[in-house]
């Protein structure tokens, strides 16, 4: 099982190791990515290639030699990705930059175009800003007045990706209060 | 008259067409109030507050609640691609939408059919959606803030999730990513840039650039970009050129945080109430009152 994938050829005779998990919504890729991670599979969360882009869409890129254990872990999770296709050209990276402003009581980490800023002393939510998917009002909504820890986290609200950039955000918070 | 699109942050908001008037921090449309805290529920109440220092134009908004999974926002295109040749509008405003290039290019093809072409501002997820199907220059105003500007300026980027990090890295060099977003056609023909400075630009000018006063605080309030796009579509109803319009805008949101005195904590909507009080300001330094058309 192995060698046949190791060695799949694509049309043009290009070596694939690594295929993509394409969902229907980018909710079901958040879902899918948490379990796959939560037993150790070695699944990244990437930007789709041009040709099936949509304008707001994640996929997960997986080794091909998984593809029979991926597959059934996710459909005993009654997730059903809507296709999985080889993958030959480097796909787009997800932001990976923070950038973290201290504003003497409060605390501002931005991830991608998706900011989240806290009072240090009680750890509590006061703004949620950036962002352009419709989620982003509806996910400050749910946390701002909330404290880190009792708030849902973004990925758990959101649909999108601005609610999984703002979810990096979060997480990257997490670590520095 | 001013049309605006957008979403409502809550899943069982129905589909809703209508005039919008605003009382204390709600805006009501055919009788369902909803609250003003971010996105474009904020949007729609700074132009109404804009409005009322000029008297006009009427607001007129299209709404859906989705939080998200993408349902109300394609009830929306769907109704557009369908029906917005039956109203007539002199400014369109997009905003919270998910992106989904196959919706925007039919709601712009019904667009480009329009007797009347209205002024066309794009923000938010509907920016996005306009970028990446290549049609950025069928739009007058797009309104970034630097984050987007970024996205904007990297020309394989489906989303701003995905800039990559070199294009990122000159977050702090606005002219040169406002060049790269015209040199691959991915901005529309006046920017609108919200930063620490604002830019107004087209392709071959800068307009003019807003930095006073400044507020360290603006950019962590959410909803403080929803405001200046609101603002600019009611002076773009009104005889300003684009981009005067533009300039006033980034102005009114700066005056309207002084009278506020920020700090990170505070909400949008203290924001949106000074914004009369803004205007006066500085339309009493313009010394200028066009009157806005209906």
């Amino acid at each position: 099982m192995f060698k046949l994938f190791k060695n799949k050829k694509n049309d043009r005779g290009l070596s694939v190791e690594r295929g993509i998990l394409v969902f229907q919504n980018t909710s079901e890729v958040i879902e899918a990515e948490k379990i796959l991670k939560k037993s150790g599979r070695p699944v990244r969360v990437m930007g789709p290639p041009p040709e099936i882009q949509t304008g707001c869409d994640l996929v997960i890129e997986f080794p091909l030699i998984e593809e029979l254990n991926i597959l059934r872990e996710l459909n005993e999770n009654k997730i059903k990705p809507l296709s999985i296709v080889p993958v030959t050209a480097p796909l787009l990276e997800p932001v990976d930059l923070f950038h973290t402003r201290d504003y003497g009581d409060y605390l501002m980490v931005r991830a991608a175009n998706m900011k989240i800023t806290v009072e240090k002393k009680n750890r509590k939510i006061v703004n949620i800003s950036g962002g352009g998917c419709p989620d982003v009002p509806y996910v400050a909504w749910q946390m701002v007045g909330k404290s880190l820890t009792e708030t849902q986290r973004p990925r758990d609200l959101g649909y999108t990706l601005c609610a999984y950039a703002l979810d990096l955000a979060y997480e990257e918070l997490l670590k520095k209060c | 008259m001013l049309g605006i699109i957008g979403t409502v942050p809550e899943e069982e908001f129905p589909f809703i067409h209508g005039k919008v008037v605003l009382k204390d921090d709600n805006i009501i449309i055919n009788g369902l109030n909803v609250p003003v805290n971010r996105g474009t529920p904020a949007l729609i109440a700074a132009a109404i507050k804009a409005q009322e220092y000029f008297n006009g134009p009427e607001i007129y908004a299209f709404l859906a609640g989705d939080i998200g999974k993408g349902d109300g926002s394609r009830r929306l295109y769907h109704f557009l691609s369908q029906h917005l040749s039956d109203f007539d509008f002199r400014v369109l405003t997009f905003h919270y939408l998910q992106p989904d290039i196959e919706w925007h290019n039919k709601v712009l093809s019904v667009i480009e059919q329009l007797k009347n072409r209205p002024v066309l501002i794009a923000d938010a997820g509907f920016m996005y959606a306009a970028k990446m199907s290549g049609k950025a220059k069928h739009y007058d105003f797009f309104t970034p803030d630097v984050g987007e500007l970024s996205f904007l300026a990297d020309e394989i980027a489906p989303h701003p999730f995905y800039t990559r990090g070199f294009i990122l890295h000159q977050n702090d060099n606005v002219p040169d990513l406002i060049k790269r977003a015209y040199k691959f056609g991915n901005a529309s023909n006046y920017l609108l840039v919200k930063g620490e400075t604002d830019y107004v630009v087209d392709e071959t000018n800068v307009f003019d650039t807003v930095n006073q006063p400044s507020f360290e605080a603006m950019e962590v309030i959410g909803g403080t970009g929803d405001t200046i796009t609101g603002t600019l579509g009611v002076l773009c109803c009104a005889d300003f050129k684009p981009h005067e319009a533009a300039v006033i805008a980034a102005k009114v949101n700066r005056w309207a945080a002084y009278y506020v005195n920020p700090h990170p904590a505070t909400q949008v909507a203290e924001l949106i109430n000074k914004i009369p009080e803004a205007l006066i300001k500085i339309m009493n330094e313009n010394q200028k009152m066009p009157i806005p058309s209906n």
